[in-house]
This record gives structure tokens, C-alpha cells and sequence, in this order.
């Protein structure tokens, strides 16, 4: 990939970027002038806005080849194109899904800085230069910090919300120093220049080795690998139900994003150490967080070790170090990001009636709203992987990409995985078609936002999992660029 | 273009449950109508595939392909042989009986018929999968459905335990089958799912041992191959009526029938290297099966085990590698199908109306109910492979087939229809015939008409193919040639 000078088409391929700013303004200017009253409908504004500008994304910025754009600073391809998308599409999922929330969906400002951390992501995924990347990690933490905690009464959320900020300014720093002794050895921060660079070897493998294991342990702490995983339970556990949601699916996409470019596109020549450290990372990954999923009594916790099992399995897309490695991991992550946000969406609008987020307040569920019923079935039984839903092509790509790149051994290991996961999936779902309750007399009255942001979702996670070749064709395309 | 009746029969339970998710929940009799009318299409359909197979032409018939996710290789390719054909219309007939007999269930009928079609479909998609991708695709969305029909509408006292049992055992069993199939699919380098490839593939000697085992016994453990038989029991027993009807029906066969597609056709040296001792677990399923039928006191229980008894004669029919033993175990997988539908149809039948399934506390249900009892005795001789119905077309090429390559087990196995004549007619004695008991004196009703259509049908069957048998043998002959050819006409 090689650096070009200015051409107006830059403006068009940053135009999703433009774009969110202006939808951001716009928002800020609304709450300021509605009544508080209807200041609720900035949702729809937001989901509206993102939605049109991804629209406006697919028919207009659409990369036509590969190239470095303002100043080396941004790529211009596929890889960054598709999780731009993803990021906006989540953002707007997660709007739909605050609306209805008390004491958050009526503020301007949790839409403006969800609006600013979705600028972050998008710019993570493009970014083609270390300082471009770390502004851009920074851009995407800061608001989710504020965000997380953002229900200031509430002890739960300020304590997550800290929590997070804590160990996020903790990576983040080690983060970059593994940057700055890069930028030492190599004297640029442009990605690629790294790249080439490295490979007339200038420094020890072993020393590279080492820097990289710095840039891991941020990379890590983003999508949530263990050992840097000790976040996510109480920090999904306490903010905001949406919040979580975006903080497992969009933020933890685009550490992959940003994981997948500067491990594959940059050092290429070391795959076969990092390759075994992120196995061995992405085996212990997914034990771990099946294992401890099975004893949670609260389904935000759940969730958030199953997400933490999940980004194992999308790493073992990365350890195969292939062509359909990689674009396996992007496919993953696209149904991923789906069913996620799809089972965030009915925790929140569970939860915001209930009241509650233990496990055994689902009891009866589907009794009580046989659509909320169907919903829980789907989003979960396509986190077991199981068809007809997006959860089990994934896997069986991601498999298929550990047997082609022979590490047959790791596929039997999330093989393994994926039975103890089915086990705390059928349980919830036990609970929401099996169990009695008390409370089965009891409406469950689903609002507009939540029914449209569903329906949406759910009819994705079938989309992908009965037809397969358009997405495929897309991570593919995603996933070219790095080789 | 020719009419595409294979996919119409797998897609029409799908779609036609999601459907019924669209009535409203309290117009309870909508649903049932809509569920009858969609399992009527179906079976008609499945009757029709059936005798539209021209036998002579042989192979796969019916074919449509169209590409599915070309960079993998996988299309959407489905066609009929054989083997296939019979279990294609006994998953029509049991869908169809299965939804009259649960005609009165009143708890989420509306659920109930959506994740009991979306069942069907999954099993009508592995009988007439061509390609391996979705073969499992298909294997595993029938797979989920069960964990909530049993779950929900099972037996509270096992219910939970038996339907969590159940799923883990199947999935594991299929998730080490699909790293089986990955393996061929890389190591062929043939870049295709496609089985018709795939046959072709020319897989080492070596390769094939090692890959054999997982992938026949991932799939054999749906079929109840000792030591891998013990969920099936306790799956049958919590089931509701209709569900344990299509679990031991239907269900089982998939998994004898998978790992005959995928294991034996795809890796016949394989096959040849490990199947003399298979073959002994075979036998330890048909003896201690029925053995454990025995001595069973709860009703339901004695046919779950008798399904794990006779699934094992399927097995080692298949395990003979020789056409007598296949041809049995494909006609044994029909009539099995077809008599163990009937057996559970009886028993729900009997719990319905007595709430008890212990046999020493029932008896004298012939005055009560003398269909049913008509049918159940008609169920038991073909249970016992008496001459003249099916059990006996398709137990005695199974033996004939066994003789060929060992005698002994031959021997040993044929204990098995001793102890079975023993257990079905206990059965008959206890509970159909001697003294009412007081308990029940006055309130046993006689079951309902559409009770009556499935239990007549499903007699009818076991005793056309049994006084005709050419109905089906040349059939099954013709799929058994087709994979002769790919054991190297052994």
C-alpha cells in the first residue's frame, strides 16, 4: 500500500466520519431546543441518522482499491470499510435500544457520546499509523468510560464505570509505550513503513517480540482476551444494558479490527511466535470464559463471559495466519456483533420491566410475551451456534480455518468449548420457556424501539446463517488486503 | 426444470411453523388445523417421492443443486436412493400420525407444532442431503428443537435432566463428526462438500482408519450404539407422546442413516478396518438391550429400550459390509420406525387415561381400549419378527447377513428375539388383558377417532410391507448395490 497525493475522493472516503460530527451537532442543537418531554425521540434521530449515513456509506464510499490516505494516516480498504459499517449499524441498534431507558435515553448527551466513540471505532479501523490508531483507541475509550457510568445514582454504574476507566488507562499506557519503542527502532509510525522496515531486520526478533507483547496487552484488553478479561463481568454487570451491549459487540469488533492489521499486514515474518502466543491466548480465552459462564445467576454476567468466550473463538481465525483465517474472523464477528446487540436488546427490554437481571427473573417468559420468548431463542441458540441461525456458519468457518491451517487440535478445543457453551445457553432458555412464575399474569409491553431494533436483528442472524455467500464475499474481500 | 418435491417436503414443516407462530396463541384450533393440513401436504408428497423412484434407473433421483456458498464448495443438493426413499416417507408418516395424536395437547399447542416441524424439517434435510455441509446443517437444526419439545412438554419428573442429557450427547456426538468432515474436506483437496465428490475422492488407507471412528461414532450415538445408547432411554421416556414417537421413529434412524452416508459410503476402508469389532457392540446393544426391556416395570421404559435393542440390529446389519445385512438393516430402519411410532403412540395412550406406567398396577385396558390393544399386539409380533409382517423382512436378511461373517454372533443375537417375545407379551398379558384394576374401574375412555387414524395406519403399514414385501425390498436393494460398489462389491 503506498501513499498518493491529495485527490478530492479522500473528502467521499472519509464521508461516513464527516458525516457522524455533523449527525453529533445535530444532536447537541436538538437538545437543546426540544422540550423534555420528547427529547426521547433523539433516539430515532440517532438510529435514523446512522442508519442514513450507512446508506449514503455503501453507495458512495465504497474503497475502490487499496490506498493510504491523508497523509498515511488512514487505509482506504476493505478491511476498514466492513467494520465501519458494523460499527454504525451497532450504534444504531444500541440507540433504538436506550430510548426507553430512564434517566438516558432522554439526554442529548449520551447520544452525542456514543456518537463520539463510534468515531473512534471507525477511525481504529482505518488508521494506518500508530498515533493515528492510538488517538483513535482513546477517541473510542474516553466516551465508553463516561458511558458505562453514566447513571450517576447508581452505585453499580459509577463503580463500572471507573472500573473500566481504570484498567483501560492501565493497558492503554503499556499499549503505548510498545508504540513509542516501535516509533524508536523503526523511526516512522506509519504502519506499512513499519513493515517494511522490520523486514530488513533491524532489530532481534525477539526483541520485536517483546514490543509486540506490549501492543497486545491493549489490543487484548479491547476485545477482552484473558488474562485481560477482569473487566468485562462487572463493568457489563453495571452500566447501562445497551452500554454493555455496544462495549461486547462494536468496541470489541474493532480491537479485532485494529488486532487483525497490525498483526497481519505488519508482522507477517513473526506469525509463527505471535501465532502461538494468541492460541495459546485464544485456548485459554475460551475455557475460561465458558467455564465461569456456567455458574452466573445474572444474565448481564453471563453475557459478558460469553462474549469473553466468543472473542476466543474469533481469535482462532487470527492464529491461522491464512487468507480464510482471516476472513473467517471478519465473518465471525459480523454474526457476532448481530446476535449480540440482538440479546443485549431483549436484556434491556426485559430488564427494563422486570427490573431485574438475574437468570431466574426470565422465569416464564415466554409466557408472558411469546415474542420476547422467540427472541431469547434465537439470539442465544445462535450464540450456541446452532443453524439455522448466523451462529453456525461462523464457526464452522472459523473451524475450517483451523483444520486447513492444521491445528486440528485447536479446533477441537472450540469444538469442545462450544458444548459447555450450548449447556449455559439451554439453561436461560429453560428458565424463559420452562419455568413458572408468579408474575406470568403480568403483561410485558414491548415499545416501538425495541420491536423494531429486534426484528431487525433477529431477521439478520437468520440472513446470515441460511444464506451465506454475500457475507462471505465480503470478509473475504475484507480480509484480502492483509495478504 | 422438474418439480422440486424434495425441497418442498423439507421446507414445508419449516415454513409452515413459522406460520403457526403467527396465529394468535388462544385460537388453539386454527393452529392444530393448520399443523394437520401442513403434515398431510408433506406425507403426501413423501408418498409420492416414494413411488416415483424409478428403481431400475437406480442412483440419486429427485436431484436439484444449486450452489450454496461456492468459495467453501457447499451447495444445496438434495437426492433420493434406496436407502433414503423408505426414511423419507416414514418421517412423512410419523409427522403426520404424530400431530393427530397430539391433537388434545393444551399447553402452547402453538409452540409446540413450530419447534415440532421445524424438527421435521431438519430430519427430511439430513435423509436427502447430497452434500456434506448440509447434511449437518440440517442434522444439527434437528438436533436443538428436541431440548424444547421434551424440556416443556415432557414428563416433569425427568424431564430437564433427560432433555439437557440428550442435547449434550447428540452435540457432541455431531461436533465430532463435523471435525471429521473437515478433515475430508481439506484432505481431499477436492475444494467440495459435495458427498457424490466426495465418494470419489480417493481418501489413503490410513487416513480413513483414523478419521473412521469419529465420524461414525459421532453419528452413532443418535442411532443408540452401545455404550453410547444411555440418553436414549431417558430422552424416550420424558418426551411427550408425539415427540418420543419421532425421537425413536424417526430421529434414531437419522443417526444409523448419517453415519452410513457419511462414515461407511465416505470412508468404505475404514469401514472394512473397524468394523469387525463394531460389530460387537452391535450385539451388546440387541442382547443387553432387550435384556434391560426386561426388567423393566415403567411401560415406557421397556419400549425405550427395546428401541436401543433393535437400533443395534440395524447397526449390525450395516456392520456386516455384506447386501443381506444392509438390505435388512434398511428395511429394519422403516419398520422399526414405523412399530416403535405405534408403541409410544399406545403408551402415551395409556398414560393419558391411567396417569400411571407402571405395569404391575395397570391391566384390563382390552375392554377399555380394543383398538388399541389390536394395535400394540400387531406392534409386538412385528417387535418379535414374526413371518408376515414387516419386523420379519427385515430381521431375517440382518441374520442371514451376520451368519455370513460370523456365525457365533448370529447365535447369540438371535437370544434377543427370545427375550423380546418375552417383555412384549408380559406386556400384552399385564396391561391389556386380566382384572381391571379398581382404581381405574368406570373412568378409562376409549381414545379418539383421530387416535384411531394413526394407530390404523401405522398397522397398516407393518402388515402391507410384511405380506408384500416387494413393496420396499427392491427399493432398498437398489440403494444397498449403490454402496456395495463403494465397498468394492464385498
Amino acid at each position: 500500500m503506498s501513499e498518493i497525493p491529495f485527490e478530492p475522493w479522500w473528502i467521499i472516503a472519509i464521508l461516513p466520519e464527516i458525516l457522524l460530527i455533523v449527525l453529533a451537532i445535530l444532536i447537541l442543537t436538538l437538545d437543546l431546543v426540544l422540550p423534555v418531554a420528547s427529547r426521547r425521540n433523539l433516539g430515532w434521530v440517532t438510529a435514523g441518522g446512522l442508519g442514513l449515513i450507512l446508506i449514503l456509506a455503501l453507495i458512495f464510499s465504497r474503497p475502490t482499491g487499496e490506498a493510504l490516505i491523508w497523509g498515511g494516516m488512514l487505509a482506504q480498504d476493505w478491511l476498514g470499510f466492513t467494520f465501519r459499517m458494523l460499527f454504525l449499524f451497532a450504534a444504531a441498534m444500541t440507540a433504538m435500544f436506550s430510548m426507553d431507558l430512564p434517566r438516558l435515553g432522554n439526554r442529548g448527551e449520551f447520544y452525542v457520546l456514543m456518537l463520539a466513540s463510534t468515531l473512534g471505532m471507525m477511525l481504529m479501523a482505518s488508521s494506518a499509523d500508530l498515533i493515528m490508531l492510538y488517538l483513535a483507541i482513546e477517541t473510542t475509550s474516553i466516551p465508553l468510560y463516561v458511558l458505562a457510568g453514566f447513571l450517576t445514582q447508581d452505585d453499580k454504574s459509577t463503580e463500572s464505570g471507573f472500573k473500566y476507566l481504570l484498567f483501560g488507562a492501565m493497558t492503554s499506557a503499556i499499549m503505548l509505550y510498545g508504540f513509542s519503542l516501535l516509533y524508536g527502532f523503526a523511526g516512522t509510525t506509519n504502519l506499512y513503513e513499519l513493515a517494511t522496515r522490520f523486514q530488513q531486520g533491524i532489530v532481534s526478533d525477539a526483541t520485536l517480540m517483546g514490543v509486540l507483547l506490549l501492543v497486545l496487552v491493549g489490543f487484548g484488553f479491547k476485545i477482552s482476551a484473558v488474562p485481560l478479561h477482569f473487566w468485562a463481568p462487572d463493568v457489563y454487570e453495571g452500566s447501562p444494558t445497551p452500554i454493555a451491549g455496544f462495549l461486547s459487540t462494536a468496541s470489541k469488533a474493532a480491537g479485532f479490527a485494529v488486532l487483525l492489521r497490525v498483526f497481519l499486514a505488519v508482522f507477517p515474518a513473526l506469525a509463527p511466535y505471535w501465532g502461538a502466543i494468541i492460541a495459546a491466548l485464544a485456548t485459554a480465552t475460551m475455557t475460561l470464559g465458558n467455564l465461569l459462564a456456567l455458574a452466573q445467576k445474572n444474565i448481564k454476567r453471563l453475557l459478558a463471559y460469553s462474549s469473553i468466550a466468543h472473542a476466543g473463538y474469533a481469535m482462532i481465525g487470527v492464529v491461522a495466519v491464512s487468507y480464510l483465517g482471516a476472513s473467517a474472523t471478519v465473518f465471525y464477528l459480523i454474526a457476532y456483533v448481530v446476535t449480540n446487540l440482538a440479546a443485549f436488546g431483549v436484556v434491556a427490554a426485559v430488564g427494563r420491566i422486570t427490573g431485574s437481571d438475574e437468570i431466574a427473573s426470565y422465569a416464564g417468559i415466554s409466557r408472558r410475551s411469546p415474542w420476547i420468548g422467540i427472541a431469547i431463542l434465537v439470539s442465544f441458540l445462535s450464540l450456541a451456534g446452532m443453524p439455522p441461525f448466523g451462529g453456525f456458519i461462523v464457526k464452522f468457518v472459523v473451524f475450517a480455518a483451523a483444520v486447513e491451517a492444521g491445528m486440528i487440535w485447536l479446533a477441537v478445543v472450540g469444538v469442545l468449548n462450544s458444548i459447555i457453551g450450548l449447556y449455559y445457553y439451554l439453561t436461560v432458555l429453560k428458565h424463559v420457556y420452562l419455568y413458572r412464575s408468579e408474575d406470568e399474569g403480568k403483561p410485558l409491553p414491548i415499545t416501538r424501539p425495541y420491536a423494531v431494533g429486534l426484528v431487525v436483528l433477529i431477521l439478520g442472524i437468520i440472513l446470515i446463517g441460511t444464506v451465506f455467500a454475500p457475507w462471505i464475499t465480503l470478509s473475504g474481500s475484507a480480509a484480502a488486503g492483509l495478504f | 426444470m422438474q418439480f422440486p418435491i424434495l425441497s418442498i417436503i423439507v421446507f414445508t414443516p419449516i415454513i409452515t411453523g413459522i406460520l403457526i407462530l403467527l396465529i394468535p396463541a388462544e385460537r388453539k384450533t386454527e393452529v392444530r388445523v393448520t399443523a394437520l393440513a401442513a403434515a398431510t401436504f408433506a406425507l403426501a408428497l413423501s408418498i409420492w417421492a416414494y413411488f416415483g423412484y424409478d428403481i431400475p434407473a437406480g442412483g440419486y433421483q429427485f436431484i436439484e443443486k444449486y450452489s450454496w456458498l461456492p468459495q467453501f464448495g457447499i451447495s444445496y443438493h438434495v437426492g433420493i436412493d434406496g436407502m433414503s426413499a423408505p426414511l423419507v416417507l416414514l418421517t412423512g408418516v410419523v409427522m403426520f400420525t404424530g400431530v393427530l395424536i397430539s391433537w388434545g395437547l393444551d399447553d402452547r399447542p402453538r409452540e409446540f407444532f413450530a419447534f415440532l416441524f421445524i424438527l421435521a424439517t431438519g430430519v427430511f434435510g439430513v435423509f436427502v442431503a447430497l452434500d456434506l455441509f448440509m447434511l449437518f446443517f440440517f442434522y444439527e437444526i434437528a438436533v436443538f428443537p428436541m431440548y424444547l419439545l421434551i424440556a416443556i412438554w415432557g414428563w416433569k419428573e425427568t424431564r430437564e435432566y433427560a432433555a439437557m442429557k440428550l442435547t449434550l450427547y447428540l452435540f457432541i456426538g455431531s461436533v465430532v463428526a463435523l471435525v471429521g468432515a473437515l478433515a475430508m474436506y481439506f484432505t481431499s483437496g477436492l475444494g467440495t462438500f459435495d458427498m457424490l465428490q466426495l465418494e470419489n475422492a480417493g481418501f489413503s488407507t490410513t487416513f480413513q482408519r483414523v478419521v473412521f471412528p469419529f465420524v461414525f461414532f459421532g453419528f452413532a450415538v443418535l442411532g443408540g450404539i452401545f455404550p453410547f445408547h444411555n440418553w436414549s432411554p431417558d430422552g424416550h421416556v420424558a418426551a411427550p407422546t408425539a415427540v418420543s414417537m419421532f425421537h425413536a421413529g424417526v430421529l434414531m434412524k437419522l443417526g444409523a442413516f448419517a453415519a452410513l452416508r457419511v462414515g461407511i459410503m465416505l470412508l468404505p476402508e475404514g469401514a472394512k478396518f473397524h468394523m469387525g469389532w463394531i460389530i460387537l457392540l452391535t450385539l451388546v446393544n440387541v442382547v443387553y438391550g432387550a435384556y434391560i426391556a426386561m426388567v423393566q416395570t415403567d411401560f415406557k421404559y421397556v419400549i425405550g429400550f427395546s428401541s436401543v435393542s433393535h437400533m443395534g440390529l440395524v447397526a449390525m446389519g450395516f456392520a456386516t459390509l455384506n447386501a443381506d445385512g444392509m438390505l435388512g438393516a434398511g428395511v429394519q430402519m422403516f419398520s422399526h420406525g414405523v412399530m416403535t411410532a405405534l408403541f409410544f403412540a399406545v403408551v402415551g395412550m395409556v398414560y393419558d387415561r391411567a396417569h400411571t406406567r407402571e405395569i404391575p398396577r395397570l391391566g384390563g385396558f382390552r375392554k377399555m381400549m380394543p383398538l388399541v390393544t389390536l394395535a400394540f399386539i400387531i406392534g409386538g409380533l412385528v417387535s418379535m419378527g414374526m413371518p408376515g409382517l414387516s419386523g420379519f423382512i427385515a430381521e431375517f436378511p440382518i441374520f442371514m447377513g451376520v451368519w455370513g461373517t460370523a456365525p457365533w454372533i448370529a447365535i447369540v443375537a438371535a437370544i434377543s428375539i427370545v427375550i423380546t417375545a418375552s417383555y412384549i407379551i408380559r406386556i400384552i398379558g399385564r396391561v391389556f388383558f386380566g382384572q381391571v384394576p379398581e382404581e381405574f374401574e368406570g373412568h378409562i375412555t376409549d381414545v379418539t377417532v383421530l387416535d384411531k387414524v394413526a394407530l390404523v395406519l401405522l398397522s397398516a403399514i407393518l402388515i402391507v410391507v410384511g405380506i408384500y414385501p416387494a413393496i420396499m425390498t427392491p427399493l432398498v436393494e437398489s440403494g444397498v448395490n449403490n454402496i456395495l460398489r463403494l465397498l468394492g462389491g464385498a
